[in-house]
């Protein structure tokens, strides 16, 4: 079968990024092949130059950057959100949580359901007196390097303990491997608490907590409030040079405070015009997702406002002469 | 004392009636048409089979069988025929010590020589990691068997004028067949329910594909991924997978059995074993 | 008779087939000892003796890991070596003869089950058990343990070790059985014709004569147990820290393989867990190349000169 481009890296978008290829494959006869091998692989592929270009959830830090030989783009194609899920059957309404509370239970601080600061933020709810057990990723993860960036941003004591990365030293808790991994075991286990991608929390009905944001208001990861959260920070950095923007603790009264961009990478002058054209066409028409895929499969979608930025932001990129 | 190693066999195998009781149950409660002929559903989904699973381990245990098989059996051949020499001792070292080896270290190995240099996970790399593991159990095996037949059958081939290699394929490999078959099946039944040597060579896929060049699902990969998965429609096809998996591996174990059995008959009917004259 | 082609090609083939087996282990060392060789300059963050393991800052501790793999085994052969034996002696001496081969057929059979299909009957019905029942159990009979102690979870060390004893169990039996089995006849009789009673005869007569190789076949199962992977990743709860407690979750080495080598990216990464398959292999080789020389002794050297020349 002929391909005219192909792909690999992250695994969180995978899904949506599979029904993309193969609706603009039958629409405009472009064949994309996507392998999902996780963001460290599709940023190691794009500085290889074994494939056309990589996908991550997890920006690449400057060092990378400058390893490559020829500049490398991101260009964010959809939203994520990472969810604080819970398993505690005395409670109905969704649990209230703070990020300084957030980076006490994964610092093996808060250690039991009815400790103090979690009771002042759920006043009306009764936690019970029972062991709060927590659960992260045992395996490297974009999903952790968001939410451990998050904690760093709000939390003196993490940002000086754990801090950010993809794989996170955390002190307590058992570790599930990936997102599955994760909502399997708090599923399973009364009493338990823990993170993941908010669609996979909203797949099993796992209930999620609603997170104070900056403004002081508790918020829950819905589209509108992750959306509103990248176009607060997109809004705020407008003359940043690169679309590598944290979305954590964004401003804004409606952001949802955990939330990041999922990017693809491309090096135009490493695939040539040809490819790079190819590739401009197929964001463009991904952005505008005129058949909802992104919302049907429980993404959030770039807002317009936030999509045309984007598009004018490659077309600048890929369309300055290459450099003598 | 005799109360205590009564009660020590009893609690040895109570797991098993456990295991087997509960797979049973709820593997085959979850059985259903759609497993055998439909590939995932979208996890969260409900539907969906394990059709790819299926024909993912048929395809790595064939292709293990295309490494494993030849170059065990002609291990074993020169392990029973030359059992003196210092090559056969060491092999025959080599394969009981290999056979006690952590199999996601094969893994490891197959990744190292096929998945870093393509630079893609592909059913090849899986296939030979299985076919590795396979390699020392085929071999000692197939060594045992040669060496129960009888010096006198060799003996007198070649005294028929029948030529070194005609008496070992076509008379000694011949009798002893039952017998490597049956251990060629037990060493298929091990493989075919090997989950660590595929996690990071076959990797799995959501998909059907039966393109040796690129990843490929397998029954024990996804019975893995499930059993840990928040969907129950996942947990349940866990079991119908391990339920599945039971079947091959008791059905594979079953046919060497009849196949020892039918042997036995044979020689009992056949010229009285004795050994060298 | 003179060599034809035919002949010469058929050695051939036997011959390459026979080194294949050694040659294979020699790629094997070679591969795993160069790409774990970035691991030993100083620099590398990787020590067996570090207790820490923080990919993000680049330090990679082994130790808990290393811990992990032999408490884990440990406690998984102090239950399964004597219900293992038990069984053996049972399945090759104590019961009726009618009974012995279904008994031995059985076990064979729990042997068979792959690790993943123990992993998924473990998830689901032991460490739910433990959660709810044992762990508590365990926590209320013994308040000043520190070995049961801490956080009940369900997936933790306690779990790991119930299910590898469950898993090495059939091996050690299935060796016992053969060793019990190779005693020669004359010993027996020996003992019978002295006025011995049955158990008397397998106490005084077979148990001393056959206990090399029940050593042997211990330490057979103790090597299953040190490399077993799935069933252990699955219920063992996948945290790096020195495990104080049989509740805590805890890491093992073929464990930390299966979640992290997929993954990881970094170089640093790689040659650690590189490192950690060198340590694995080693203490795995080492003890299944003493535990088969023990039983090799028991079936060959010894029972050899009772029976003469092979």
């Amino acid at each position: 079968m002929r391909v005219d481009l192909t792909g690999a890296g992250a695994t969180f978008p995978y899904p949506l990024y599979a029904r993309w290829f193969n609706e603009y494959a039958q629409e405009t006869n472009v064949r994309v092949n996507y392998q999902s091998i996780g963001s460290g692989g599709g940023i190691r592929q794009v500085l290889a130059n074994t494939v056309d270009f990589g996908a991550t959830d997890v920006p690449m830090s400057d060092a990378d950057l400058e390893r490559s030989r020829t500049p490398i783009i991101h260009v964010p194609m959809v939203l994520g959100a990472v969810g604080i899920t819970y398993n505690l059957p005395e409670i109905t309404r969704p649990l209230r949580l703070s990020g300084e509370v957030i980076a006490a239970v994964f610092l093996g601080t808060i250690t039991r359901w009815n400790d103090p600061r979690l009771v002042a933020l759920n006043p009306d709810a009764t936690l019970p007196d029972r062991e709060l057990l927590v659960v992260h990723r045992a395996d490297g993860s974009g999903t952790s390097y968001i939410f451990s960036d998050y904690l760093t941003a709000v939390s003196a004591a993490w940002s000086a303990g754990p801090g950010r990365g993809r794989e996170v030293l955390f002190p307590v808790g058992i570790g599930g491997k990936g997102n599955e991994g994760v909502a399997g075991q708090v599923k399973q286990m009364p009493g338990s608490l823990g993170y993941l991608e908010v669609v996979y929390a909203r797949q099993n009905r796992l209930p999620v907590a609603h997170i104070q944001n900056r403004a002081g208001r508790f918020v829950s990861p819905m589209p509108y409030e992750v959306a509103s959260a990248a176009t607060s920070v997109v809004d705020a950095q407008s003359s940043a040079k690169d679309l590598r923007i944290s979305l954590v603790n964004a401003p804004g009264p409606q952001s949802y405070p955990i939330a990041s961009f999922t990017w693809l990478l491309i090096a135009p002058d490493a695939i040539g015009p040809r490819k790079t054209a190819q590739l401009v066409a197929f964001v463009r028409w991904a952005l505008a997702d005129q058949n909802n895929a992104a919302s049907t499969l429980g993404y959030v979608a770039l807002p317009g406002s936030l999509a045309d930025i984007v598009l004018d932001r490659l077309e600048q990129a890929t369309t300055t002469p290459p450099r003598p | 004392m005799q109360g205590l190693l009564w009660t020590a066999a009893v609690l040895a195998v109570l797991p098993l009636v456990a295991i087997v009781t509960h797979i049973v149950g709820s593997g085959f409660a979850a059985l259903s048409t759609s497993l055998f002929f439909k590939s995932p559903a979208p996890a969260g989904v409900s539907g969906g089979g394990m059709a790819n699973g299926i024909a993912g381990t048929l395809l790595l245990v064939a292709m293990a069988s295309v490494i494993g098989l030849p170059l065990g059996i002609g291990a074993g051949l020169f392990l029973a025929e030359r059992a003196g020499t210092r090559l056969a001792r060491i092999t025959r070292f080599v394969a009981d010590v290999l056979s006690g080896l952590p199999s996601i270290v094969l893994g490891i190995v197959a990744w190292e020589l096929i998945v870093r240099p393509s630079g893609q996970f592909s059913a090849i790399a899986g296939g030979v990691a299985l076919g590795a593991l396979m390699l020392p159990l085929v071999a000692r095996a197939t060594e045992e068997m040669v060496r129960l037949v009888p010096n006198a059958l060799r003996e007198s081939a070649l005294a028929l004028g029948y030529s070194q290699w005609r008496t070992s394929l076509t008379v000694v490999l011949r009798t002893a067949l039952p017998g490597v078959l049956t251990a060629v099946l037990v060493a298929l039944a091990r493989v075919a329910g090997e989950t660590a040597p595929l996690l990071f060579t076959a990797l799995g896929n959501a998909y059907w594909s039966l393109n040796p060049t690129e990843p490929i699902a397998a029954l024990p990969l996804q019975i893995f991924s499930y059993a840990q998965s928040p969907y129950d429609d996942q947990r349940a096809q866990a079991w119908a997978g391990a339920f599945l998996l039971l079947v091959l591996i008791a059905g594979l174990s079953l046919i060497a059995r009849l196949v020892v059995r039918a042997r036995q008959r044979l020689l009992r009917a056949g010229p009285s074993r004795t050994d060298a004259p | 008779m003179p060599e034809t082609p035919a002949d010469r090609a058929y050695r051939g083939y036997t011959t390459l087939s026979a080194i294949a087996i050694p040659a294979l282990v020699c790629v094997l060392a070679v591969l795993i000892a160069r790409a774990a060789l970035p691991a030993l300059a100083a620099d590398s963050g990787v020590s067996v003796i570090g207790r820490t393991w923080d990919v993000g800052r680049g330090q990679f501790g082994l130790l808990p890991a290393l811990v992990g793999t032999l408490t884990t085994s440990f406690f998984a052969l102090c239950i399964a070596a004597p219900l293992g034996l038990g069984a053996a002696v049972v399945a090759a001496e104590l019961a009726p003869r009618p009974l012995r081969a279904p008994l031995a057929f059985l076990l064979d059979l729990l042997a068979a089950i792959p690790s993943v299909v123990y992993g998924l009957w473990a998830l689901a019905v032991v460490v739910p058990l433990l959660r709810t029942r044992v762990m508590p159990a365990l926590a209320d009979a013994f308040p000043n343990a520190a070995l049961v102690a801490g956080p009940q979870y369900g997936p933790s060390m306690l779990a790991a070790v119930l299910v590898l004893a469950i898993m090495i169990l059939p091996y050690i039996s299935a060796v016992a059985r053969e060793v019990l089995l190779a005693v020669p006849r004359t010993q027996r009789d020996a003992a019978l014709a002295l006025g011995a009673t049955r158990w008397e005869m397998i106490r005084d007569a077979v148990l001393p004569y056959a206990r090399t190789g029940l050593i042997g076949g211990v330490m057979l199962g103790l090597g299953r147990a040190l490399g077993e992977t799935m069933a252990v990743t699955m219920v063992i709860g996948n945290r790096h820290t020195l495990p104080t407690s049989l509740f805590e979750p805890g890491y093992t080495l073929s464990s930390l393989l299966a979640n992290e080598f997929g993954e990881a990216s970094a170089e640093g990464h790689v040659s650690a867990l590189m490192a950690a398959a060198c340590l694995l292999l080693g203490v795995t080789l080492l003890v299944n190349g003493l535990a088969q020389w023990l039983v090799w002794r028991t079936q060959h050297g010894r029972i050899g000169d009772h029976r003469g020349a092979d």
